[in-house]
């Protein structure tokens, strides 16, 4: 079946395109891009004044599967990835149980598969169980088809594991994600330590956990000449040890969040337990250069750690709360609003961290790029349209967003994945 | 002034000068209330109050029931260990319960900071904040200004120091919040670890020095040391604190002639304060307890006889 | 169009307190056991007045008390300002006292029932009588004054003002108000 995008825009990391083209997809490839096409095709989508996009890639979502499905499950997961205008997704392993073994990522795969909107790669675990205490069969994790291992929810406290890990993960060809948080040092904080914690008389969790981690992660990626990632940045503190490692060479990547660039630790002052999230949101210096980082280089991708938590969850008191808030239905939205539209990233860019960088940093091939031959995923956004997030709106399976009631700009308009449309705005 | 119109007490930080000093001048009246042969105003007759405590509390929850039995509401307890809240429910859930039957107030101690301002927005029933987290204790402020201003003749210009753990204290957050509404000069002191990031931001001075504090304060405050915090590694030992922190003869013996000494309860004797300080001339803590009463009344009357 | 009408001026007030301030003692056969108690706030000031009569005739004050019987209002939610509580202040025992509640206008009646509560909780009077300055009228409660200023027929729209140079600092006096 094939698709036909006429009037295209293109954007691509290194280029956007001043005129417009038809592109024609088929059999899940592009097949042809030219300033106009006239060959017949199954369906036709008119793109005039949106924006085509190598499909958008999020390499940091929690889908809750196995094990607990109330809170999302990969239908609901990939409807909200679709509408999010992502055409692949990583899902984070601290399920229940977790993804430690080759038979749980080969059913979310094979489950992920026949939805067919998104395509789901499993990210395992680094340690058993995500215990910190004894690595996963690394191996056998990357057969089962893991591009990438991560603790995330936690760090690899222990560092000689961690630099196991990396030791072992670099013959095994096979990226780690870090998330950085020294649990001695953040000790049960539900905040960010500072001015606002003080008042609200919440418990802080200092900035330091996060850079004590990214800072011995470094060493170790120096040492070991292997790389490392390190998942949502938080801090200025951090940006600045990654842009000094990036600067000697060290292989170190990373990736920040919608809400690190949008939200202060004042979102919490109403006690608002979806604004409760790990690491936590910090100050208005933070945000300023969690952008710069954006802008500069520094931090390589826009991710969602898009975390669903059910209203049951969140309806409790805040040191009780789960951390965590989705994130894939805004995501666009907020990129374009305050970086886009607000002059510090220009649209290609916005490609290159929502999509393309990603792709080099996973090793998928053959995707974040809009070119003949690669795979027919492809993200069109109306870049001009105003709109209110809405919690009816909502196709997650869980509304635990702090933005709704949000007025912003810029709204997915197709997501294409495998050459067929797997969300529309039209309906 | 004269119009009350807040419906809830969450936090003193939502009060101007005037509501708090028209609480405080309200409890003046009750105070005389508990003075009486027959100590109960029929004012509340007919209304329900329910107090629901997640924390254990001897002191307030005593103190809010009689406020509310001499105002002739009719009062019931509820503990978390007893309520159905260990059963999976949320705090929302058991607060919308306890409303359903009806309820015109209730009066809330949680561990966690915020809880009561969450029962307000789902709730049509007052809410009153009774301890939350480390965040307010609004009446024990309350009790704690009105003391100072019966001892005292007035708040503003007075020095004030709290001393202790700021850090995890609401009762030092909710007076700081008052007592510089109303004027005061106000000095928080104690271990450098006990000490919150950005205090001076609520408009006070910090010090780590109780020697040079004591000096020309003329009201000292002294908080509770919960004594796990050794064990968390916030200080060396109690010892060390009680000679650094503690308030004893000698250490009073440097203060102003007509000095304060203040404490919420219950004191950890030889820690905090010796026993010649809490049993001595300068010592308020129990009119502090008397006091609690009238301003809980006050409170309680207040927020239910407002429109 | 509102219109003030004069009852009373400050001579006529000041004979009407000693006419009761003699009734007072008439009726209690002297001051053997006789008290006072206003009630705020205007009751107070008047209270005040008939006991400086009565010491003029007896030569000694009576026991003074200073009843609020907000608290024991049952009409609070239906008045527009919230009244402020005050203290009450009696420092003597009411039990076997003959107290005498002195208030500025009898009007529907429910004042005095408030402080006929509150005495209550103060102990048990031998007997308590009521002195008024105006009784205008329209009870709705089985309530009468022993002592009586002036009575002054009034229609449900007309307003009662006592006008006292303690409190209001202007002259004496009292006046009708009538509702535009």
């Amino acid at each position: 079946m094939s698709l036909l995008i006429k009037n295209a825009i293109i954007v691509n990391a290194d280029k956007m395109e001043k005129k417009p083209q038809d592109i024609l997809l088929d059999k899940g490839k592009i097949v042809k891009i030219a300033p106009s096409i006239s060959e017949k095709a199954a369906k036709v989508i008119d793109a005039k004044n949106k924006l085509v996009m190598p499909g958008l890639i999020d390499m940091h979502v929690h889908f809750r599967v196995p094990g607990q499905e109330y809170k999302e499950d990969l239908e609901t997961g990939s409807m909200s990835a679709a509408k999010g205008g992502f055409t692949t997704v990583m899902c984070m392993p601290n399920t229940r149980p977790v993804i430690d073994n080759e038979s749980i990522v080969d059913s979310v795969i094979r489950e992920a598969e026949q939805i067919g909107l998104v395509n789901v790669i499993p990210i395992g675990a680094i340690t058993r169980g995500q215990k910190d205490e004894e690595l996963v069969d690394i191996f056998e994790m990357k057969k089962a088809g893991c591009l990438a291992l991560s603790d995330d929810g936690k760090s690899v406290v222990n560092s000689h594991l961690m630099r196991r890990a990396m030791e072992y993960a670099k013959m095994a060809d096979i990226l780690l994600i870090q998330h950085c948080e020294d649990p001695l040092l953040s000790n049960g904080g539900v905040m960010n330590e500072g001015e606002t914690s003080t008042l609200l008389g919440l418990k802080g969790d200092p900035g330091i956990s996060e850079s004590v981690i990214v800072s011995r992660d470094i060493e170790l990626a120096n040492y070991l000449k292997t790389k490392v990632h390190f998942a949502h940045m938080s801090l200025k503190r951090s940006v600045e040890l990654i842009r000094v490692a990036k600067a000697q060479g060290i292989p170190v990547t990373a990736e920040a969040c919608p809400h690190h660039f949008t939200l202060t630790d004042e979102a919490l002052k109403e006690f608002d337990t979806f604004a409760k999230v790990n690491p936590p949101l910090r100050t208005p210096e933070d945000i300023e250069a969690i952008r710069e980082g954006l802008k500069d280089g520094t931090i390589d991708c826009i991710v969602t750690d898009h975390a669903p938590h059910s209203q049951e969850d969140k309806e409790v008191d805040i040191d009780h709360a789960p951390f965590g808030m989705i994130g894939l239905e805004t995501s666009v939205g907020l990129t374009v609003t305050e970086l886009v539209k607000k002059d510090v990233i220009s649209w290609t860019k916005m490609v290159d961290l929502m999509s393309t960088a990603q792709a080099r940093i996973i090793g998928l091939k053959n995707k974040g790029v809009i070119k003949e031959g690669y795979d027919a995923d492809i993200t069109i956004i109306d870049p001009d349209k105003e709109w209110e997030f809405k919690k009816e709106d909502i196709v997650s399976k869980s509304k635990n967003s702090p933005f709704i009631g949000q007025k912003l700009t810029g709204q997915v308009s197709w997501t294409i994945y495998q050459g067929k449309v797997s969300y529309s705005a039209e309906k | 002034m004269s119009v009350w119109t807040k419906k809830h007490l969450l936090d003193l930080k939502d009060l101007s000068r005037e509501e708090i000093e028209m609480v405080l001048d309200t409890a003046k009246s009750f105070k005389e209330v508990s003075a009486r042969n027959v100590k109960k105003v029929p004012a509340l007759r007919g209304k329900t109050i329910v107090s629901l405590f997640f924390e254990n509390s001897t002191r307030t929850r005593a103190s809010f029931e009689l406020a509310a039995k001499r105002l002739s509401a009719d009062t019931i307890n509820l503990t978390a260990s007893a309520s159905s809240l260990s059963k999976g429910e949320t705090i929302v859930d058991t607060a919308r319960n306890i409303e359903a039957m009806n309820v015109d107030l209730i009066i809330v101690r949680h561990g966690s900071s915020g809880v009561p301002d969450i029962l307000a927005k789902h709730l049509n029933a007052s809410i009153v904040n009774a301890g939350d987290g480390c965040r307010a204790h609004p009446t024990q402020a309350l009790l704690d200004m009105y003391t100072i201003r019966e001892r005292l003749g007035k708040i503003a210009g007075l020095k004030v120091a709290i001393v202790g753990d700021i850090l995890h204290s609401r009762v030092a957050r909710s007076n700081i919040w008052g007592l510089t509404k109303l004027g005061a000069e106000v000095t928080v002191c104690g271990p450098s670890t006990l000490m919150p990031i950005g205090i001076e931001k609520m408009g006070v001075k910090v010090s780590y020095d109780i020697d040079e504090v004591i000096k020309d304060c003329d009201v000292l405050m002294l908080l509770r040391l919960q004594l796990e915090r050794q064990h968390e590694k916030f200080l060396p030992s109690l010892r060390e604190y009680a000679k650094e922190f503690g308030v004893n003869a000698k250490r009073l013996a440097k203060a102003k002639k007509n000095i304060l000494i203040m404490h919420p309860g219950p004191t950890n004797r030889g820690v905090e304060l010796s026993a010649e300080v809490a049993d001595g001339e300068h010592s308020v803590i129990l009119e502090q307890v008397t006091n609690g009463i009238a301003v809980r009344m006050a409170v309680l009357y207040l927020l239910l006889r407002s429109k | 169009m509102p219109e003030n009408t004069k009852i009373m001026d400050k001579e006529a007030m000041g004979r009407a307190l000693m006419r009761i301030a003699h009734e007072i003692l008439e009726k209690n056969k002297g001051s053997q056991g006789l008290c006072l108690v206003g009630i705020r706030t205007r009751g107070v000031y008047l209270a005040e007045r008939i006991n400086a009569c009565i010491k003029s005739i007896e030569g000694k004050e009576l026991p003074l008390g200073i009843l609020d019987i907000t608290l024991y209002r049952d009409d609070l939610t239906m008045v527009d300002t919230q009244p402020i509580v005050k203290e009450t202040l009696i420092d003597f025992d009411l039990s076997d006292k003959k107290v005498v509640l002195i208030d500025d206008v009898l009007f529907t009646g429910r004042t005095v029932r408030a402080a006929l509560n509150a005495l209550n909780d103060f102990g048990r009077p031998a007997g308590i009588q009521l002195a008024v300055l105006i009784d205008r009228g329209h009870r709705e409660l089985p309530i009468r004054a022993d002592f009586v200023g002036k009575n002054l027929p009034t229609s449900l729209d007309q307003n009662v003002k006592v006008v006292l140079k303690d409190v209001d600092d202007k002259e004496d006096e009292v006046y009708i108000k009538n509702r535009a």
